[in-house]
């Protein structure tokens, strides 16, 4: 594959996908914590707010032999992944129609037609998981990328080293992909991390990397084709960070002390919607009606996904021992 | 299964030497399992269990790791969630701690967490046991701390057939399945039968008949509780000895038909007695055989300090034949 192609082809219609995942995330996060309010969703809720371009950049890059390993936020990369909304809600709902039967709620989201194997709600512990599923392929000497998105909370985890010199030595084919957001729930950057250039920890485990600017949707994709390339190609790690920032709560129960509302109004106005769409308009790609029409779609798409939860069953109490271990076992 | 002829070799073997064999039979079985774990390639496993198999299967399947106890447990788990079936060697239950949340978040909880899309059958083996003079960090029996966690299944062989055969059992398992192998159990020999292979793992065996108490055990408190066993008898005590084999699922229905044929029982558990499995087994009694019972149960567990170095401390410190005939003898009200 020669450089041009790992430059996206920003065409219009190219253009309107990239811009529609990020809006389509946006919006149905808008409505979960609307619902959460009404008490419709329960237990934690992590939103991906100002996040978007991160899973928009990547998982459209991915084949969809690969596999994804996300975090307990992880309902904007399970949409962009195919994951259907209405399976998402209902998840989030509780109810049995939700991905993972309404077991797992918003921060286990599992499904296996899409190899997405599951928010993990311990920082850190997706990543040996991932090792793990690129180990397997490797052995096999299968053409399978694994994707593994944590935040930078997780890389002051034991679970992060040992993953990423796992996979350095027996050279598998991880994207690791870091959405540093600069705040672990409360915890600053610098308040945790001596070294806060993220990135250059991969270098310790021999494993080249990539910062890119995560709230540019276009450039986490350029970067995204070259990593998945690498990964694939030469079946080895390969370390992408992307900077980008969380606009809202870490969940609905933080109060955000641990930071000025006009950090976050700054940072908004930088945010991956507003600049892509500023971006698209000045160059006339996507014009102010289509956006509305793609919004409109959007939402309408949400209601149906709102109906569908409501409307969805409880897994019967008779149940809940069901799939403990595999049918037929002990 | 096929039965044993008469024919057939019974051949001298070690503890060490069927967990050994087991291996390699479920690695010429099956291309998907493979063993990983610290040392077990080059230097030939640290109780030498898989010594000379790196020649036999190449480094891809007898894979040593670095000293990353939760990566490399992670690894087998999702390289399991990915096909394959991981023997996972984790030297010891002292080391396991580093992986717990693996085991603990990740693998007990995938299939019922995903409404069964996804499984992890991976086997999770580990050294158990003090008796080597190796102090507090390194003499842990925490495997009644695993059988606690719902969504594993947890083994203690305690013979060379259960050493041999329960591995493969394990493998095909679709969950996982942890394995405890008593530290001071490696080196012991006996008989096996050559053609010795995979054996039943959800049942508990009775591994001496009686009728006077049920003596309940596992793993390397078996041998002492046969011991205690005999010292019994010379006193005219008949004791029934019973080996659990399985931790988790705990076979309840051997238990307590025990229990009610004998109406005294005493458990015997090398981890400490509070909170331990023991405490779950008298519990177990209480709820489905107490008006079967001629007298309160009783317990011989490790007393509830740190493993001491010297030897003297070290052994007052765990199960002995002594304790187990005084607990027998005072549930049977014969002190």
């Amino acid at each position: 594959m020669s450089e041009a192609a790992e430059k996206p082809h920003l065409s219009r219609a190219h253009a309107i996908e990239l811009l529609r995942h990020m809006i389509r995330i946006r919006r149905f996060e808008g409505s979960c914590a609307q619902l959460y309010t009404q008490e419709k969703i329960r237990g934690f809720l992590h939103l991906y707010d100002g996040e978007e371009a991160v899973a928009a950049g990547v998982i459209p890059v991915l084949e969809a032999r690969d596999r994804i390993v996300a975090t307990y936020r992880e309902h904007g990369h399970a949409l962009v992944r195919g994951v259907p909304m209405k399976a998402v809600l209902a998840e989030m709902f509780g109810k049995r129609e939700g991905c993972s039967g309404g077991r797992g709620g918003s921060m286990h989201l599992f499904d296996r037609a899409t190899n997405f194997y599951g928010g993990n709600a311990i920082v850190g512990g997706g990543l040996p998981v991932s090792v793990g599923l690129a180990l397997a392929d490797r052995m096999r000497g299968e053409d399978i990328v694994t994707a593994c998105f944590f935040g930078e909370g997780a890389v002051a985890e034991g679970e992060f080293h040992e993953s990423l010199n796992l996979a350095a030595l027996w050279s598998l084919p991880v994207l690791f992909v870091c959405e540093n957001n600069f705040y672990a729930m409360g915890t600053a950057l610098e308040r945790s991390e001596a070294e806060t250039d993220i990135h250059q920890k991969a270098s310790c485990y021999q494993i080249a990397s990539e910062v890119v600017d995560g709230m540019d949707v276009v450039a986490v994709e350029a970067a995204a084709r070259r990593a998945i390339r690498q990964v694939r190609e030469m079946s080895k790690p390969y370390f992408l960070e992307c900077r980008t920032y969380r606009f809202r709560a870490h969940s609905m129960f933080d109060a955000q002390l641990y930071r000025d509302k006009a950090e976050i109004e700054a940072q908004r106005t930088k945010g991956p919607i507003i600049r892509f769409r500023e971006w698209l308009d000045s160059n006339g790609i996507v014009h102010e009606g289509e956006v509305a029409e793609i919004e409109a779609e959007i939402d309408a798409e949400i209601a149906e996904a709102v109906a569908f939860a409501e409307n969805g069953t409880w897994e019967p109490v008779s149940e809940l021992n069901r799939y403990l271990y595999a049918e037929g076992t002990a | 299964m096929q039965e044993a002829t008469a024919k057939s070799e019974a051949k001298e073997t070690t503890y060490r030497e069927a967990v050994r064999e087991a291996i390699r039979d479920a690695l010429k079985r099956d291309e998907r399992v493979f063993l990983m774990g610290e040392d077990v390639a080059k230097y030939g496993g640290c109780y030498a269990v898989s010594k000379g198999l790196l020649d036999e299967f190449g480094p891809e399947r007898i894979r040593d790791t670095p000293l990353s106890e939760s990566g490399f447990t992670g690894a087998g788990i999702g390289a399991a969630m990915a096909g394959m079936r991981p023997i996972i060697e984790l030297m010891t239950v002292n080391f396991s701690l580093l992986a717990l949340d693996q085991i603990v978040n990740n693998a007990a909880t995938i299939r019922h967490m995903s409404a069964n899309q996804f499984g992890v059958p991976v086997v999770i083996r580990m050294a158990t046991g003090a008796g080597k003079q190796l102090a507090a960090q390194h003499s842990h029996s925490l495997e009644g701390w695993y059988a606690h966690i719902p969504g594993i299944k947890v083994l203690a062989p305690a013979t060379l057939e259960d050493a041999r055969g329960m591995l493969w059992s394990a493998l095909e398992d679709p969950d996982p399945v942890l394995i405890f192998e008593n530290v001071m159990l490696y080196n012991m020999s006996g008989t096996l039968a050559a053609e010795a292979g995979a054996v039943d793992i959800s049942k508990a065996a009775i591994r001496r008949g009686g009728g006077d108490i049920t003596l309940i055990t596992y793993g390397g408190s078996l041998w002492k509780t046969l011991a205690a066993a005999e010292t019994l008898v010379a006193d005219g005590i008949e004791p029934e000895v019973i080996d659990l084999r399985s931790l988790r699922p705990l076979d309840d229905s051997t238990i307590m038909a025990s229990v009610r044929k004998t109406g005294r029982a005493v458990i015997v558990d090398e981890g400490w007695k509070t909170g331990s499995l023991a405490a779950e087994i008298c519990t177990r009694i209480m709820e489905q055989a107490f008006w079967e019972l001629d007298g309160p149960l009783g317990r011989v567990c490790s007393e509830e300090v740190p493993i001491p170095y010297p030897r003297h401390l070290e052994q007052a410190a765990i199960p002995q034949p002594e304790k187990i005939v005084a607990a027998a003898k005072a549930a049977l009200g014969r002190e």
